[in-house]
């Protein structure tokens, strides 16, 4: 299952998605929104996705997981829309037959969706916003 | 040639719209690269722009169709 929802994760919905009878871990990775940059106070972020693409992405990536270390079952939620602190922005959920690989696996599908999938973030300030990563 | 070209993020507010026409000369990712970075010279300050077509990163020398889905990507940051 690759999803990305503009409504509250049910975190255990992604896990149950991952669930597979042959493994023997299944990882579970919680993105939460944090209260601060760099000493700033944030009030909430604005998340968007460019969604038929980062389904698209997030599959490849997954794929390769698939290759490298024997998945038995994955799932990834991504939420958009406007996020305040201590919400969870994405779950990433694998199984494999042992624990070594999902641990992974799933920092591996984590690392990669933060660096490809067409998913932005905007912090909003008490005294401004800034789209994350966009200027040097 | 004439293009639609939308964007996300940063690149949608210096665009100022989701969604813009462009007429411009060649049929390359080169060409509209060239275009946008002489009109919309504010997305020559971005950390980087990646352009999509029809779903896939595309490269510079990929020639582009009228009816091709093009998308603007800037730095993306999910997560």
């Amino acid at each position: 299952m690759i999803k990305i929802t503009d409504k509250p994760i049910d975190v255990q919905k992604v896990i149950e998605a991952a669930t597979a009878l042959g493994a023997g871990g299944l990882n579970t990775f919680m993105g939460t929104v944090r209260n601060t940059t760099k000493n700033k106070n944030v009030r909430w972020l604005e998340y968007e996705s460019y969604e038929a693409m980062a389904i698209v992405e997030i599959r490849k990536i997954v794929d390769e997981a698939i290759e490298r270390w024997n998945l038995l079952g994955h799932a990834i939620s991504h939420r958009v829309g406007t996020l305040r602190p201590g919400e969870i922005a994405v779950v990433v959920a694998v199984s494999t037959p042992h624990r070594k690989e999902s641990f992974e696996a799933c920092q591996f599908i984590v690392d990669e969706l933060k660096a490809k999938a067409p998913i932005w973030k905007k912090e909003v300030f008490e005294d401004g916003e800034q789209w994350v990563s966009a200027h040097p | 040639m004439k293009y639609k070209v939308k964007a996300f993020g940063i690149a949608r507010d210096i665009l100022g719209a989701k969604e813009i026409n462009l007429e411009i000369k060649g049929n390359q990712v080169a060409d509209l690269r060239k275009h946008l970075s002489f009109h919309y010279p504010a997305l020559n300050d971005l950390n980087s722009l990646l352009i999509a077509v029809n779903l896939s990163y595309a490269g510079d020398d990929t020639a582009l169709e009228e009816s091709d889905e093009i998308v603007l990507i800037p730095p993306v940051s999910g997560g």
